[in-house]
């Protein structure tokens, strides 16, 4: 006798789920944001005057486990340089076909000039399209950043660019 | 839209005003085929659930037969063993059929680059949307899905679609290259 409202009590979850509010995520509309540290699309960083980062060391090319980087290093001469020290990355490309983003490009990176966004709307239609290359990965030019090839900042050393205490170019006009 | 009397118009007005009234009522109502493969087929499960609900883009029924679903999902790697079965699945599907490969390992062999595992899911069937991430998180399957329904509603009919695969191949094969002139990773 007691089990005969068992039925009827299993329609209370029913019923109260109906004055709850829908936890549905508005996807395309609303987008939710990620977690903050989210292992997106990679991003190649710059110094505060535009200078890039990256040494062409192959260092996460090395690091990756599914091979999906592939660096070319070059060297800056005087006339044209893009990043402070003798070498920079002629050629940087990622196939986030293969990336599954683990993060331990970022970790080998010794400059800090890999680094991950927080997005992640990727997809295509064609595998090369996914291969992405140095201009689709390297950060936009804040204000205040040259974009390079040019000069080092006047006076600064190597110490000065790796401990962050370069300033941003002052504006030409 | 299955009756194929739409294969059969001639091109013109009436063909492109088909085209786009069979394109929404396609990319309205795409039955994807239940088949996962590996831990990708846990975000595809959650891409059903209901904090992101596939039913707001009327694909929540997956369908256990191949043969009333229209879009098939690789969740998952692919082996080479389980390559003529994902295989005859595609052949068992009606047409109109369209592919999405999700995840890393679908869509390129991703970190498996062994004996195993077959090299991207394009060596065996025709892939229409290449989805990255190790596993994509839920939105990035709904941003693939959507983009797959962009294609669905601007795909050709009948004649136009005849012209349209014809001239995909002749720009495929004008821009294949051979391998020893490809640098970088297309290498």
């Amino acid at each position: 006798m007691p089990n005969m409202f068992d039925s009827v009590a299993g329609f209370g979850v029913t019923l109260s789920t109906m004055f709850k509010r829908p936890i549905t995520e508005g996807y395309p509309e609303s987008a939710a944001p990620t977690a903050p540290r989210y292992h997106g699309r990679h991003q190649l960083n710059r110094y505060p005057d535009g200078l890039e980062k990256c040494i062409g060391c192959e260092l996460c090319a090395w690091a990756c486990p599914a091979d999906a980087i592939y660096v070319e290093g070059g060297d800056n001469t005087e006339n044209e340089r893009y990043s402070p020290g003798e070498r920079y990355g002629s050629v940087y490309q990622i196939n986030y076909l293969r990336c599954i983003g683990c993060g331990l490009c970022v970790e080998a990176c010794p400059t800090r000039a890999l680094t991950m966004t927080n997005e992640y709307e990727m997809a295509d239609d064609n595998r090369a399209g996914m291969i992405y290359e140095k201009d689709q990965l390297l950060a936009p030019l804040q204000p205040g950043m040259q974009a390079p090839p040019h000069p080092r900042a006047p006076g600064a050393t190597d110490a000065d660019y790796y401990r962050g205490n370069v300033n941003p170019a002052p504006e030409v006009s | 839209m299955g009756v194929g009397l739409e294969e059969k118009l001639p091109s013109g007005f009436l063909l492109s005003t088909v085209e786009k009234l069979a394109g929404y009522f396609r990319k309205g109502s795409v039955w994807p085929a239940t088949f996962g493969l590996a831990c990708c087929a846990i975000e595809m499960m959650s891409t059903v659930a209901p904090r992101f609900d596939l039913a707001r883009f009327g694909m929540e029924a997956f369908r256990a037969s191949p043969r009333q679903a229209d879009l098939m999902i690789i969740a998952g790697r692919v082996s080479q063993k389980m390559a003529p079965v994902l295989r005859q699945i595609y052949d068992q599907m009606p047409e109109p059929k369209w592919v999405l490969a999700m995840g890393v390992c679908a869509s390129s062999g991703g970190m498996f680059n062994n004996y195993a595992i077959v090299q991207g899911a394009d060596h065996v069937v025709p892939v229409d949307i290449y989805l990255p991430g190790c596993p994509p998180r839920p939105e990035m399957l709904l941003h693939a899905i959507l983009k797959l329904h962009d294609k669905i509603q601007q795909m050709p009919l009948g004649v136009n679609r005849q012209e349209a695969i014809a001239a995909a191949e002749a720009a495929a094969l004008a821009a294949a290259r051979p391998t020893v002139d490809l640098t970088g990773l297309p290498r």
